[in-house]
């Protein structure tokens, strides 16, 4: 049968008729299967949502209580059959919880993968690779120029800054969901055993993370630091705080930002960034192309992000493949909220 | 080659003067000779070998890359070696094309992160790279290049292509490279300055002295840079505690510092040399001044254009300044002259430890030694009380500059028993210059800052009145204000925001509702870049007035009366 009669691209996201079912759909539905709990994906206000308990706690912190009709957890590997449609979900390696969603009806099998990365992190489960027919992919950084290797090496680099800045403060900007906890899971795993201070916007997700087993090591709130105790430290703010009035907390702050934007001269420019840290949660150009081609699938379909020359390269490889334009997904920065109030000096909530 | 790349990374991101000094430092420190040298050199502009060309690094990259995946990223990114430098794949190893089965075992038993240090790294050092530069010829050099890519890391890359390119543009001077050398031994840069001439890369001998493993290297440079005296500026008060009879006063020259330096080499051959305030050696660009320097020498004077015996303007000055090439033309048009004010050697060798009284009178027997009209000497302010000095810089028509009025700038005050001392010592010498021509404009949009002042608000565009009451912008400034004045401007800017644009933000600037400042400025020139068709020399932000409504802001006619106006030595 045709993959489209399965899981079709409408406006509101990846729609499967027969399931009666959407995948990360971008306005209210029914009935919800959500890969991962960043907001461009995962939206509160449908009435029923299928994703992993770690999802589900993250939408809840986010969202409150109330942020679907009914809720089911489901773990990865599980297979639930959903009006004649075979649904599992499989990690992503993207953020704590994340998945990619295999959909299976009479032998086709598509798998919508979410965001995703196929290098280690130690703050989730490692990318699984699930063989399928169709494999729907994002394209965050799909043009060959970003290549993320060696994230090791760019946490060696804040480390050698701070050495040589000891009088300074470090800033380093991070999605507030997963890239902050794995930055700093990352310092630990380079041996460094300080106190790292965090932005009032990490503190719910990563208690949450320490919930779950993952060892951050002392973890505190800026907050209540006075100015000069914060030299030669590190802290993990959102990137939006560090162009903020909070920042003028910190004695003469390196701000640093880590993401797979950084790998972009320009990119870093623009925001000011003094050290830029190409540490990313969405697979490179290298990762996409790798992983489609050992999905053996037959068909690509791109989501969001530079698609253009992932199709391009996909037609050169003999895989059909097509842009599905859904507009919502994106960086996920720009759907979180902004910095919580800042009382001391001012700044509007 | 990898280190140096990270340095480059680094310094092309950071602003502050003092935090590249620090990264440069900590570098040379942690980094072996013969590559730190060669790194000095980089960054001192110290190096030559064959550049290579866009089109060659073009070329190597069409060999590995599907065009339309180099279009569609090349449009991306914006910047030629960048682009490759993050495209490029090296030839062993392809990674679009794994087996399924060794996919994910391979994946996670050996993360991608960690492959590079289980095998030897093969990259070139630093010092391989460019001593390899300098035997190559043109033909050898593409493949070359393309062998170094291979085994270097995007960074790696991109410092790669920025050596060879010859451009590294990451906001380093060379006295910025050599204060940070200097700080490994807790060194003056001016030490540095005095033997630099004497030296080349990789400079091994200059590190150990450094860090006192050897003994300091010795010049020898027949005409060698010596690191230039500099004044402190006249405040209210200053004058009062000063005896006016100490003090010889001098004109201060609207055109550039430089030290024009002849001397005899091993086999008697005279070698000429101008430099500029910073030691950069411009003798290229003044080909028609160097002939004049006939006698063994150092003069500390001013570069000017004469034309029929009047000195020009800045402005005419400028128009001979930072050309590539020196035509017949240029020179006709534009004659270098030298207006000499101290002496800092002679054929009897070094005069610094000498008062000025007596230097000043060897440089008369000097510059009339010269027999020529190139050069002359500045002439000095007569005066015998600081009224009279005051009349002098007033008037300086009056007061004895005459017709050379236009490129005076203000006056000079230095100590008759005074040393020529390296740097900016306070007292022996002062600048004192004329007022400033102010304006009240008023702020229209401001745009954050970079380092320490990335969360303020700190670079300001204002405008005047135009004929049909709209403000048209006439000039920027980011400078001028106290770090209390910072703070209230950024408040008002976060308060009366219109619009955002990125960093940029449009500010209230209604006839009632507005900041009006005071801006200070040295001249005025015609521009067609402005909308105003006026560009400020110079523009700082001399006074906030809160307390003055921007209907009461000046108008662009006011400044078009200053910009038409002939008052000497302020007008152009």
């Amino acid at each position: 049968m045709r993959p489209e009669q399965i899981l079709a691209p409408m406006p509101s996201g990846l729609c499967s008729k027969a399931g009666g079912f959407h995948i990360d759909p971008t306005r209210p539905v029914d009935k919800a299967l959500i890969t991962h709990g960043h907001s461009d994906h995962a939206r509160a206000g449908h009435g029923h949502v299928l994703a992993t308990q770690e999802t589900l706690d993250i939408m809840r912190l986010r969202y409150g209580e109330n942020f679907a009709g009914s809720t089911q957890a489901i773990r990865y590997g599980e297979t639930l059959e959903i009006s004649g449609v075979r649904v599992s979900y499989h990690p992503a390696g993207h953020v704590l919880g994340s998945a990619q969603i295999a959909v299976e009806r009479k032998g086709t099998r598509i798998v919508a993968s979410g965001d995703y990365k196929d290098v280690a992190d130690p703050t989730c489960a490692p990318f699984e690779l699930v063989p399928c027919d169709v494999f729907i992919t994002e394209a965050t950084f799909g043009l060959p120029v970003f290549r993320h290797s060696d994230a090791a090496g760019e946490i060696r680099k804040l480390l050698h800054s701070v050495t040589v800045f000891p009088e300074r403060a470090h800033l380093v900007g991070a999605y507030s969901l997963g890239k902050a906890q794995r930055v700093i899971a990352m310092l630990r795993a380079a041996g460094y055993d300080r106190t790292i201070y965090l932005h009032g916007a990490m503190e719910k997700i990563t208690a949450y993370y320490r919930e779950r087993g993952i060892d951050l090591g002392p973890v505190e709130l800026v907050k209540g630091a006075r100015k000069a105790e914060l030299a030669g430290t590190i802290t993990i703010c959102p990137p939006t705080a560090m162009s903020d009035l909070w920042s003028r907390r910190f004695p003469d702050p390196v701000l640093a930002f880590a993401s797979g934007w950084m790998r972009v001269r320009a990119r870093a420019r623009q925001r000011g960034v003094t050290l830029p840290l190409v540490i990313s949660d969405h697979a490179d150009w290298d990762g996409l192309v790798k992983t489609i081609a050992a999905t053996g699938c037959s068909e690509v379909w791109v989501t969001h992000g530079e698609e253009e020359a992932l199709v391009h390269w996909a037609h050169m490889q003999g895989i059909k493949a097509k842009p599905l334009a859904i507009v919502g997904y994106g960086d996920e920065e720009e759907h979180e909220n902004p910095a919580p109030a800042d009382a001391e000096t001012g700044a509007k909530p | 080659m990898n280190r140096f790349a990270e340095l480059l990374d680094r310094l092309a991101y950071e602003p502050g003067r003092n935090n590249k000094i620090k990264l440069i430092a900590a570098y040379l420190r942690e980094t072996e000779d013969p590559d730190r040298g060669y790194a000095l050199a980089a960054m001192t502009g110290a190096l030559s070998f064959r550049n290579a060309k866009a089109g060659m690094i073009r070329q190597l990259i069409a060999e590995r890359t599907d065009p339309a995946l180099f279009a569609l990223s090349y449009d991306y990114v914006g910047d030629l070696s960048e682009t490759v430098a993050l495209m490029w794949q090296p030839k062993a190893g392809d990674a679009s094309a794994p087996a399924i089965e060794d996919f994910p075992t391979d994946l996670f038993a050996t993360p991608r992160d960690e492959t590079k240090l289980l095998r030897n790294d093969p990259s070139p050092s630093l010092a391989e790279v460019v001593e390899t530069l300098a035997t190559l010829s043109k033909a050898q050099l593409p493949a070359q290049i393309a062998r170094w890519l291979d085994t270097l890391d995007e960074t790696g890359r991109w410092a790669l292509l920025k050596l060879v390119t010859g451009a590294l543009r990451i906001g380093v001077s060379a006295r910025l490279a050599k204060t940070a050398t200097a700080s490994l031994g807790g060194k003056e840069p001016d030490e540095i300055e005095v033997i630099w001439p004497g030296l080349a890369p990789p400079y091994t001998g200059l590190f150990a002295w450094l860090e006192g493993k050897g003994d300091k290297p010795v010049s020898s440079d027949p005409a060698p840079f010596r690191p230039a005296m500099l004044a402190h500026g006249i405040e209210n008060g200053d004058l009062a505690a000063l005896d006016p009879e100490d003090f010889i006063g001098e004109w201060k020259w609207d055109g550039i510092r430089v030290q024009a330096v002849a001397g005899r080499d091993e086999n008697g051959d005279m070698v000429r040399r101008l430099y500029s305030r910073t030691g950069e050696d411009i003798s290229p660009s003044f080909p028609d001044l160097l002939p004049s320097l006939r006698q063994p020498g150092a003069i500390d004077g001013e570069l000017l254009i004469l034309r029929d015996g009047r000195v020009q303007s800045f402005n005419v000055l400028q128009q001979r300044l930072n050309r590539k090439s020196v035509t017949p033309k240029l020179i006709t048009e534009f004659p270098a002259h030298l207006r000499a004010y101290d002496l800092l050697a002679d054929d009897s060798g070094d005069l610094r430890h000498l008062g000025f009284a007596e230097r000043r009178e060897r440089l008369e027997a000097f510059v009339g030694k010269l027999d020529t009209r190139r050069v002359d000497l500045s002439p000095l302010v007569a005066f015998k009380t600081w009224d009279e000095l005051i009349a002098a810089r007033a008037n300086p028509a009056e007061g004895g500059a005459g017709d050379d009025a236009d490129a005076v700038e203000g006056v000079m005050l230095k100590r008759r028993d005074a040393a020529y001392v390296p740097g900016r010592p306070k007292g022996p010498w002062w600048k004192w210059k004329r007022d400033p021509m102010t304006v009240d404009a008023v702020l229209m949009y401001a745009q954050r800052g970079h380092g320490k002042r990335s969360s303020f608000y700190s670079d300001y565009t204002f405008g005047v009145w135009n004929g049909e009451d709209v403000l048209v912008p006439v000039g920027k400034a980011y400078f001028g204000f106290t770090d209390e004045e910072l703070a209230e401007i950024d408040r008002f800017i976060r308060r009366h925001t219109v619009r955002k644009f990125g960093p940029m933000r449009e500010v209230t600037h209604e006839p009632d509702t507005g900041l009006v400042l005071e801006v200070a400025f040295e001249g005025l020139q015609h521009s067609t870049r402005h909308k105003s068709g006026i560009a400020m020399r110079f523009p700082r932000i001399s006074r906030l007035r809160w307390d003055k409504p921007p209907r009461e802001a000046d108008r662009l006619e006011t400044l078009e009366t200053i910009l038409n106006s002939v008052i000497p030595g302020r007008g152009h």
